[in-house]
């Protein structure tokens, strides 16, 4: 297999693992948001309230700067990192 | 003060900027105090801030096309998620989401998921190789990697439907705050809030639109939290509202159970004004079937992942690696106010219907709620209606109404907050607005200008030509958005929602699987467009001219049914007809590498 193809072989394999907690926290979880709401969540908000007010949403935005600096350490393993600031 | 390149002083220019506004925020109270009027400050806070954003336009003008298409790609992460952010939220999103949770409750709450799941995608699926691709707009993507007018054009026109769906309500909202603080008629409004719009995109394109934008993002969030913040500290509900705002969830509740959700007659709702609505639905019990809430978040996922306002500011990043990290701080942004719209609506909620609180109206005698200075006030807005339906003289949480937008506009005021509260609020919605239709226009324009235009009829066309005519068409489309707005034939949040349905469904799978699937091709990617935009067309018009619908899908989803349609139409006829060409595929492993040259190379 060349680099390149490795590359997209890692770089797929991440994808998958970023999609799988994205579905899990946008769909997955809301299939149960009734039975999950009789829970209490973080700082005393019923949980599933929570996940819609907060939680889901908090959950995204670490995932994407997760998902960013794994991607960035596939790029520099294979050499496909480029120069330059951000 | 400032020395050297514009770019490196960017942490000191928005700096200094943010201290003047908070500055101008000091200056309007003590002029509050000195017995200004609520008119004059009304005036004053969205004159002033308009104004800026002109200024700041009319610095970034410029006569080349990189400079133009996308702001010489040279903007840093940090601020190109704050432009992302304003270019995202909505006069929508700020004036009526809050609304919708007040009065929908977790229902409502799918679109707050969706809204910002569908970054995820963006970042993964997207944002980083269309960046590595080089294009200037969206519709370029699509004619390179696939090939041929046909698929550039078709691409232009589910970009066009999408857009232009959702920027008449955007010009709709500035009409609306302009007339309100500048006391002046609506359909005259409507044009002063174009002129404040254009005059942030014309002379500047992308890069005018970028550093306004971060502008207006400053204002909107100082907007939205101040006043969270304070009606929170106030009410004594805690200093920090959205770690400690549990105890009123549950007095919510509980005055729910209490009070119970009485069902009015047809009679007694025909007297209430349209528009306004009285709380039906529990504040943070689940009320939606699990199918409601996923497939409407769904929709607005894949729809954010496919409108192109938001695609073309990743291509303003410098790097292919910043492209990524910007998605981040663009969803980091919109946390901030996200996150805070369900705060306000549960300060809102428990502040009108607590009668153990002081400003709580349920409860009391009718006569002695209609008394009081600012329901007179929003009753005159026609934004607050009560209404003895029992005749027993004492107001019942089912005779009481409120329009959507009174939650984030009355609030301030029915907590006792002063009126410069009030006025950056209107500051603040006016940012929101001009800020998502100046992407929006510019993303239309764009297309047509370079797609269209530059690409299909005149390949030849000098640069001061190509600039010329986007331009016009900038103008022009505007002035047609803004006649639209004025007849005032749709509603704010319903035409955004439609707008991302548009969008999946013509643009959602021929973006990813241009990425994805080396086979897809040119045949494929036209009937994907053409076949997903016309279903999810057909699938609107049939329910909203009476259809039953099927699996649940309603006309604010019909965008799950163009793109299955899409993807499946896309797959099959990609199948049926040969593969791409050898040059094609060799494009589509290099937009998979980060480094290196763009596909489409420097102009």
């Amino acid at each position: 297999m060349s680099k390149q193809e490795q590359h997209w072989e890692k770089s797929k394999g991440l994808l998958m693992m970023t999609l799988a907690i994205w579905f899990v926290f946008s769909i997955g979880i809301f299939l149960f948001g009734a039975e999950m709401n009789e829970v209490t969540g973080p700082f005393g908000y019923p949980l599933t309230y929570w996940f819609t007010c907060q939680g889901s949403l908090g959950i995204f935005v670490i995932l994407i700067f997760w998902f960013a600096n794994r991607q960035e350490k596939i790029d520099e393993e294979f050499g496909f990192s480029e120069r330059g600031d951000d | 003060m400032i020395k050297g390149n514009f770019i490196d002083n960017l942490p000191k220019v928005y700096g200094i900027y943010t201290g003047g506004f908070l500055a101008f925020i000091i200056i309007m109270s003590i002029g509050e105090q000195m017995g200004m009027t609520s008119k004059a400050i009304g005036i004053c806070f969205v004159a002033f801030t308009v104004a800026i954003y002109a200024i700041i336009g009319y610095l970034s003008r410029t006569a080349q096309a990189d400079a133009y298409y996308v702001a010489g790609r040279q903007v840093p992460t940090v601020f190109n998620g704050m432009a992302t952010a304003a270019d995202w939220m909505s006069g929508a999103s700020f004036v009526a989401m809050a609304g919708g949770i007040y009065f929908k409750g977790y229902g409502y709450m799918a679109l707050l998921v969706g809204w910002t799941g569908g970054y995820v995608l963006v970042a993964s699926l997207l944002a980083p190789y269309l960046r590595k691709f080089g294009c200037y707009t969206v519709p370029d993507f699509i004619g390179t990697r696939y090939g041929g007018n046909l698929s550039r054009f078709m691409a232009v026109v589910v970009l066009t439907v999408a857009s232009f769906t959702y920027v008449t309500a955007q010009i709709n909202a500035t009409g609306t705050i302009a007339s309100v603080a500048l006391d002046i008629p609506f359909q005259y409004a409507v044009y002063v809030g174009l002129i404040s719009i254009l005059l942030c995109s014309m002379l500047g394109g992308m890069r005018g639109v970028t550093w306004t934008q971060v502008a207006q993002y400053i204002v909107l969030i100082i907007a939205y939290l101040l006043p969270v913040f304070w009606i929170s500290n106030k009410m004594g509900a805690g200093f920090f509202p959205h770690f400690m705002l549990a105890d009123e969830v549950s007095r919510i509740a509980e005055l729910e159970a209490q009070f119970g959700f009485v069902k009015n007659s047809a009679e007694n709702l025909k007297e209430v004004p349209k528009g306004l609505a009285g709380i039906t639905k529990a504040h943070s019990a689940v009320n939606a079937t699990p199918w409601a809430f996923i497939s409407l978040a769904l929709a607005m996922m894949m729809g954010t992942a496919s409108l192109p306002h938001v695609m073309m500011r990743y291509f303003t990043t410098p790097s292919v690696k910043a492209a990524r990290k910007s998605v981040g701080w663009s969803l980091f942004f919109i946390f901030l106010l996200y996150s805070s719209a369900p705060m306000l609506a549960t300060l809102s909620k428990l502040s009108l219907i607590d009668p153990s609180l002081p400003t709580g109206i349920i409860g009391k005698s009718i006569t002695e709620v209609q008394a009081i200075d600012w329901y007179q006030n929003w009753n005159q807005a026609n934004l607050m209606f009560v209404s003895d339906f029992n005749g027993n003289g004492t107001l019942e949480l089912n005779e009481f109404f409120m329009g959507g937008k009174a939650v984030v506009l009355a609030t301030p005021e029915i907590a006792g907050l002063p009126y410069v509260i009030s006025g950056l609020v209107a500051a603040g919605g006016m940012a929101a607005a001009m800020s998502t239709a100046d992407g929006l226009i510019l993303a239309i324009a764009n297309a047509i200008s370079h797609d269209v235009y530059y690409k299909i009829i005149d390949p030849k066309a000098e640069t001061a030509k190509r600039l010329v005519v986007a331009r016009v068409l900038l103008v022009v489309i505007g002035f047609a958005g803004a006649t639209i707005a004025a007849l005032e034939i749709q509603g704010i949040l319903g035409s955004v929602i439609w707008a991302f349905d548009f969008a999946m469904s013509g643009l959602f799978f021929p973006l990813v699987l241009g990425v994805w699937w080396k086979r897809a091709n040119k045949e494929g990617a036209i009937a994907g467009m053409f076949l997903g935009l016309v279903s999810g067309a057909a699938y609107l018009v049939w329910v909203r001219t009476g259809g039953s619908g099927f699996l649940g899908i309603t006309q604010l989803t019909f965008g799950i049914f163009g793109s299955a349609v899409s993807l499946v139409s896309m797959v099959v006829v990609s199948l049926m007809t040969s593969a791409p060409n050898a040059a094609t595929q060799r494009m589509v492993d290099e937009v998979r590498v980060p480094s290196g040259r763009s596909i489409i190379g420097k102009q």
